[in-house]
């Protein structure tokens, strides 16, 4: 039952652990890595399913009959692409929350707003 | 040339948002994108005229056969959403160059248009593909410059909304993502009409049902329905005020016409309406959104935020609608996906003339605005009647067929419900009325006049569109009642 569906259950606790981080964490910067995490457990789930059991890397070579599926590769790729670029924009509005409200804690961000009005 | 249409559409922006970086002059830079949105209106007007004509265009990128290569597919429902961006993307921009100069600093005022176009290519690209790992790819591009351009905002607290929703829209988008992932698994294809075909086979896996509820949260949390809406108030409240103007007009439409497209095209109407308890679950959700969001709309102190909340509850008009499951209740969604495009982004573009003269929009601002900015604040009325849904104004049209759409069902205490949520309209839109026109202005030396004509303009087409619509709404109607039809059409 677990060593059955072992990378599907990586994923899961992957997954749930980088959404739990994104939710209960205040600091800016662990939310994001719990959403690279959480990201990242969907891109596992991707290559997992490409596998094909026995067969090798989508290379064409002489005597091999039986190749696993390389289009979920390619998304994935795309995906980790979209992943960094999403981390990037996060982290660079990190920086310029940092800049703007002196603090990257999710609490005191809301308490200088309130302050504010 | 024409018969490239359909990819061009999408291209187009992607291809000019490069271009404005090495353009020096700013100005230039605008009637670049200017330009650029107004051929990708053309090309849409085009799109739709064919299609009207001689139906559904499909294409093939780069020639490759679909299922195997990426399809572009036009129908009815796509080409009028394609119309509904790319015009009011022109027309949001006209005065665009007008309304930044006051709130984005010169020297950051090119990348505001590399963003915007960025922004509008995903969106194009969303609605015209008809492969689904694409659209998440320009989900995501819509997405990542939706993020920038609201972080573009003056206040601080813009950096802080742009965050929320990116941590949100990452989350809705990657939900959207594992359901995509788990059809490919059953199915083995990507492409919309090609699932269409093979989903009915594995319709009763668990697998499929799992995708499905993933990809209709995913989408829940991108379209702002109640209670996923968190994001959306503080983000339309400190973007730029042409930011607003455009997203509250567009990107909440365009994950709907993906809610649409997934239920009814790629899973079909059956499954969709049996798998999970769609009907009630999006009924309850939609009435609780018009009946809290526009209430919280009422105690607002500032004018835009008030009008986010305002958009919130107009999404659960759409979702009622929706949820019917019948042809009447679909065309009345997407009439008012169509209407409420035309008033919110007039009148958040009447709110861009206010914050252009005045700096904000609390409502102590307002106070005898309506002596000071005549021609504004009358845009505003006739906007907010419209989202009442006063006779003669598109706001009507919208919820007279809601309104036969429920009756038609005998759902009759819902009607009474959308009914009463419409007088929660007229309360906060009298908020607006009446410090504009009922009290004195503030007795400091401010002088106010009139917003310059780059505003006014557009806000004007914008007006008379919902007055020229709301009295004479027959190709609305038509366009959505026969998207409806072969929506329908496709999955029975």
């Amino acid at each position: 039952m677990i060593m059955g569906h072992f990378n599907s259950w990586v994923v899961i606790i992957l997954m749930m652990i980088g959404l739990y981080i994104v939710i209960a964490q205040g600091n800016l910067i662990k939310k994001l890595v719990g959403l690279t995490l959480f990201q990242t457990s969907v891109f596992i789930f991707y290559i997992s399913m490409a596998n094909v059991d026995g067969a090798t890397a989508p290379i064409l070579a002489q005597g091999i009959t039986s190749y696993s599926n390389p289009l979920p590769h390619a998304l994935i790729l795309t995906a980790i692409v979209v992943g960094i670029a999403t981390t990037a924009v996060g982290l660079a509005l990190v920086v310029r929350i940092k800049a703007a409200y002196g603090s990257i804690e999710e609490d005191e961000i809301d308490a200088i707003d309130k302050q504010e009005g | 040339m024409i018969e490239h249409l359909a990819i061009l559409q999408v291209v187009l922006p992607l291809m000019a948002a490069p271009i404005c970086l090495v353009i020096r002059r700013t100005q230039l830079v605008w009637l670049f994108t200017l330009l650029v949105s107004g051929l990708a209106f053309l090309i849409s007007a085009l799109l739709l005229q064919q299609v009207m004509t001689s139906g559904t265009i499909s294409y093939e990128i780069g020639g490759w056969q679909p299922p195997w290569g990426i399809e572009y597919r036009i129908d009815q429902l796509n080409a009028l959403l394609l119309l509904i961006i790319t015009s009011i993307s022109t027309l949001v921009l006209m005065a665009a160059q007008t309304s930044i100069s006051h709130e984005i600093p010169a020297a950051k005022q090119k990348y505001f248009y590399v963003l915007y176009l960025l922004s509008l290519t995903g969106m194009l690209g969303i609605v015209a593909t008809a492969d689904v790992f694409n659209v998440f790819v320009f989900l995501e591009i819509s997405s990542l410059s939706a993020y920038a351009l609201i972080a573009m905002g003056k206040n601080k607290r813009a950096l802080w909304a742009a965050f929320q929703y990116l941590i949100m829209g990452t989350i809705g988008a990657t939900f959207i993502l594992i359901g995509i992932g788990m059809v490919y698994q059953m199915t083995g294809t990507l492409n919309m009409y090609d699932l269409s075909q093979r989903l009915p086979e594995v319709a009763q896996t668990r697998t499929v049902l799992t995708a499905f509820v993933f990809i209709i949260v995913g989408l829940c949390l991108k379209l702002a329905l109640f209670p996923l809406h968190l994001w959306l108030p503080n983000a339309y409240t400190y973007a730029p005020s042409i930011v607003t103007a455009f997203f509250a007009a567009t990107a909440t439409k365009v994950a709907i016409y993906l809610l649409i497209r997934f239920v009814f095209s790629v899973f079909g109407f059956s499954f969709s309406f049996s798998a999970i308890p769609l009907q009630p679950l999006l009924m309850a959700l939609g009435i609780s959104g018009i009946f809290i969001a526009s209430t919280m709309a009422i105690y607002q102190t500032n004018i835009k935020r008030l009008f986010a909340y305002s958009s919130i509850a107009q999404i659960g008009y759409m979702m009622v609608g929706f949820s019917l499951g019948s042809v009447a209740g679909l065309t009345a969604s997407l009439l008012h996906l169509f209407n409420h495009a035309l008033m919110k982004s007039a009148i958040f573009l009447a709110l861009a003339a206010v914050v252009y003269r005045l700096g904000h929009v609390r409502v102590s601002d307002f106070q005898g605005l309506g002596r000071q900015m005549p021609i504004t604040m009358a845009a505003l009325v006739i906007g907010s009647l419209s989202l009442i849904g006063v006779p003669l104004t598109v706001g009507f049209i919208s919820k007279w067929y809601l309104l036969s759409a429920l009756l038609d069902k005998g759902w009759w205490m819902v009607a009474v419900l959308v009914l009463l949520g419409s007088l929660l309209a007229l309360v906060y839109a009298w908020k607006v009325v009446e410090a504009a026109y009922f009290k004195k202005p503030i007795p400091n030396k401010r002088v106010v006049t009139e917003a310059p004509l780059s505003i006014q303009a557009p806000l004007w087409i914008l007006i008379f569109a919902n007055i020229y619509f709301g009295i004479d709404a027959r190709l609305s109607v038509q366009v959505a009642q026969s998207a409806a039809q072969s929506l329908f059409g496709v999955s029975l």
